[in-house]
C-alpha cells in the first residue's frame, strides 16, 4: 500500500465515528496495536521531547525500506504515534522524505501536530523525516 | 504542618448572578457548555473590565504625561487613577511605589537584573524556595550566573508545604535577597510569608513575594506584611493579558537603579549626562500599556464590588466541595495536600498520564492545565511527569465540579 493509499484508508476508517469519544477509542486501541521498540532502543538518545509526553523512536533501514518502532508514556500519543508508524513504516526513504502528511488533519487532529501543542508528535514526525533523509543521502552516495 | 487558616465571614456570593458579568463562560466547546477551570493560568474578564478598556479607545485615547492637549490629559488622569486603585488594592503608602510591568515575570526578572547590578556579587546568594514558579527562578539563576552568586533553596516536604526548620540557617551573611511565591501555581499551597518576611527582616535580608496567585483569592496588605517587593499579573485578576505590577518599598525603589533607558524615565537627557525621573517614571520606559493600567484598575474594583471576604468564602466553599468530589475518584491522588491552599488542586489517577486525561477533559468542554505547570523541581520532588490541575474561581459552581469528576471517570474508563 502506498503512502497516499494508507493515509486514505485511515481517513475512511475514522469518517465511521460518530463522536470524539469514539475517536479516541480508536486511537488508544491502536496505541496498544503499536510495532513496539525494542526494550535496547527504549534509551534516552532515541527519546524524542515534547513537552508533556515522552516519544520513544528507532528506525530500522534494510533492503532499502525504512521500518520503525515506537513508544510513549501517554496513551493517546503511543495512539497517534502509531498511526504515523502505519503511515509511514515499510517505505523507502525518499519515499517518506516526499509524503505529505494530510490525514492528521483531515481526521481532525491538526491540533497535535501544533508545534504549541508540545505532545511530541510534531518532533517525532521531524525526526522519522530526518533518518529517511539521512538515508536517502546515504543511498545517493553509495 | 501549618495551622489551618479558619475563615469566619459567612458571607458568600450569589455565583449564578456573577457568572452573568462572564459573558465567554456561555461558550460552548465541542457541543458541551465550557467548564473553565484553568484559573491560575489565566482568569476571565468581565464586562466591567471589557467596557473599561473599549471606552479608553473609544473616547480618552491618547499618549500619557506627554500632550498639553486635552485627550492626552484625561488619558493621564485614567492611567494614574489605575496606579492609585492598585495602590490602594494592596495597601502601599505610595501610587509611585506602583510600577506598571507587562506582568510579574518583567516585574521579578526588572528586580533580579537591578538588585543584583546594584547589590549581588561574586560569593553572595539569592534564596528562593523550591516550589517556585520557573519565572522566580530563571531570572534570579541568569542575575547568579552573572555574578558569580549562587541560587539557595528552601526545601518541600511530602504535603507540599516549604520546610522552615533550617531558614534561619539559610539566611546566612551571603544571602541577599529572598524571593517566594505567596501561593504556589501548581499546589495552591499559601505559604507562612510572615514568618518568612519576618526571619529575614532579623537578618536585614529584603523579601520579594510572587504574588501572582494570591492576590484574585485573598487579601495581600503590603504594610502589614512589610514585604520589599512584590509582583502580581493583572490577567489572573480578571483584568487584561500583557500588563502587571511590582510593588516596591519607596526607600527601595529609590536605591535601585533604572532599568531599561528611554522615554518617560528621564529628567533631563544630554550626550554627557543623563538625569532621571522620579518615581514611578524611573522605571517606566516608553509609552506604557495604557489600556492595561486602565483594565486592571477597572478589575480591580469589580473584585472589590464584589469584596474579597466573600470571594474567598466562596472559593473555599467550592475548592472543600471539589476536593471531597474529587477524593472519592477510585485511584485519584491530589499533589500537594497542605491545609492551607487557594484556588488549585493538582491531582493524577493511577498510572494515567496527565496529558491523556487533559484531553479528554478537553473533549468534553472541561477546561485543565496537565503538565509541570512552568514548576519542573516540584515535579521532579514527587518523580511524576506532571499532574492534571484544575483551578478554580469564584464564578466556578458546584455542577460544574460535578462536571469534572464525571468527565474524569469517564476518561478512566477510556483510558484505563
Amino acid at each position: 500500500m502506498t503512502i497516499k493509499e494508507q493515509q486514505d484508508e485511515i481517513i475512511a476508517d475514522f469518517e465511521l465515528f460518530g463522536d470524539w469519544m469514539d475517536k479516541y477509542e480508536y486511537i488508544i486501541q491502536l496505541g496498544k496495536e503499536l510495532p513496539l521498540i525494542d526494550s535496547q532502543y527504549k534509551i534516552d538518545e532515541n527519546l524524542i521531547r515534547g513537552c508533556q509526553s515522552k516519544v520513544w523512536l528507532h528506525a530500522d533501514y534494510t533492503g532499502g525500506i525504512m521500518t520503525f518502532t515506537a513508544d510513549s508514556d501517554a496513551v493517546i500519543t503511543k495512539g497517534l504515534v502509531s498511526l504515523v508508524i502505519k503511515v509511514l513504516s515499510g517505505h523507502t526513504p525518499k519515499e517518506i522524505v516526499d509524503a505529505d502528511l494530510y490525514f492528521i488533519d483531515a481526521i481532525g487532529l491538526s491540533s497535535h501536530l501544533s508545534p504549541t501543542r508540545s505532545n511530541g508528535l510534531l518532533s517525532m514526525v521531524k525526526q522519522i523525516k530526518m533518518y529517511a533523509l539521512a538515508y536517502q543521502a546515504k543511498s545517493l552516495q553509495s | 504542618m501549618h495551622e489551618p487558616v479558619i475563615i469566619k465571614d459567612s458571607n458568600v456570593l450569589d455565583v449564578e448572578k456573577v457568572r452573568k458579568d462572564f459573558p465567554i463562560l456561555d461558550t460552548l466547546v465541542f457541543g458541551y457548555p465550557l467548564v473553565y477551570l484553568d484559573n491560575a493560568a489565566t482568569t476571565q474578564k468581565p464586562e466591567a473590565v471589557l467596557n473599561a478598556m473599549n471606552e479608553y479607545y473609544h473616547t480618552i485615547n491618547s499618549n500619557v504625561h506627554r500632550g498639553v492637549h486635552h485627550l492626552s490629559q484625561l488619558a493621564t488622569d485614567a492611567y494614574e487613577l489605575a496606579r492609585k486603585k492598585i495602590a490602594e488594592y494592596i495597601g502601599a503608602k505610595h501610587a509611585h511605589e506602583i510600577i506598571y510591568t507587562r506582568g510579574t515575570t518583567e516585574a521579578i526578572n526588572m528586580v533580579a537584573a537591578i538588585f543584583s547590578r546594584r547589590y549581588l556579587k561574586a560569593g553572595d546568594s539569592i534564596l528562593v524556595s523550591g516550589m517556585e514558579h520557573h519565572s522566580n527562578i530563571v531570572p534570579w539563576q541568569m542575575a547568579c550566573e552573572e555574578r558569580g552568586a549562587t541560587l539557595k533553596v528552601i526545601p518541600i516536604d511530602g504535603n507540599g508545604e516549604l520546610v522552615l526548620d533550617g531558614l534561619d540557617k539559610l539566611l546566612s551573611e551571603e544571602v541577599k535577597l529572598v524571593s517566594v511565591n505567596y501561593v504556589s501555581n501548581a499546589l495552591g499551597t499559601i505559604n507562612p510569608v510572615r514568618d518568612i518576611i519576618r526571619a529575614a527582616h532579623r537578618h536585614g535580608i529584603p523579601v520579594m513575594l510572587d504574588a501572582a496567585q494570591a492576590v484574585q483569592h485573598m487579601e495581600v496588605d503590603v504594610q502589614e506584611l512589610d514585604v520589599d517587593f512584590l509582583a502580581f499579573s493583572s490577567h489572573k485578576i480578571y483584568g487584561p493579558t500583557g500588563f502587571g505590577v511590582l510593588y516596591g518599598k519607596e526607600e527601595w525603589l529609590n536605591a535601585l537603579p533604572p532599568y531599561q533607558g528611554g522615554g518617560e524615565m528621564i529628567k533631563t537627557v544630554s550626550f554627557e549626562k543623563t538625569t532621571y525621573n522620579d518615581l514611578p517614571y524611573k522605571f517606566e520606559a516608553g509609552t506604557p500599556d495604557i489600556a492595561g493600567a486602565i483594565g486592571l484598575g477597572a478589575a480591580l474594583d469589580y473584585v472589590q464590588t464584589l469584596g474579597l471576604p466573600a470571594i474567598r468564602q466562596t472559593e473555599h466553599n467550592l475548592m472543600a466541595y471539589a476536593q471531597d468530589a474529587l477524593l472519592e475518584i477510585e485511584g485519584l491522588r491530589m499533589i500537594g495536600s497542605s491545609v492551607n491552599r487557594a484556588g488549585v488542586l493538582s491531582f493524577l489517577v493511577g498510572d494515567i498520564h496527565p496529558f491523556d486525561l487533559g484531553e479528554i477533559l478537553d473533549k468534553q468542554g472541561i477546561a485543565v492545565r496537565t503538565g509541570h505547570h512552568c514548576a519542573q523541581p516540584i515535579m521532579d520532588l514527587y518523580c511524576i511527569p506532571g499532574t492534571v490541575r484544575a483551578s478554580l474561581a469564584f464564578y466556578n459552581t458546584p455542577a460544574e465540579i460535578d462536571r469534572l469528576t464525571a468527565g474524569i471517570k469517564r476518561a478512566v474508563s477510556l483510558l484505563g
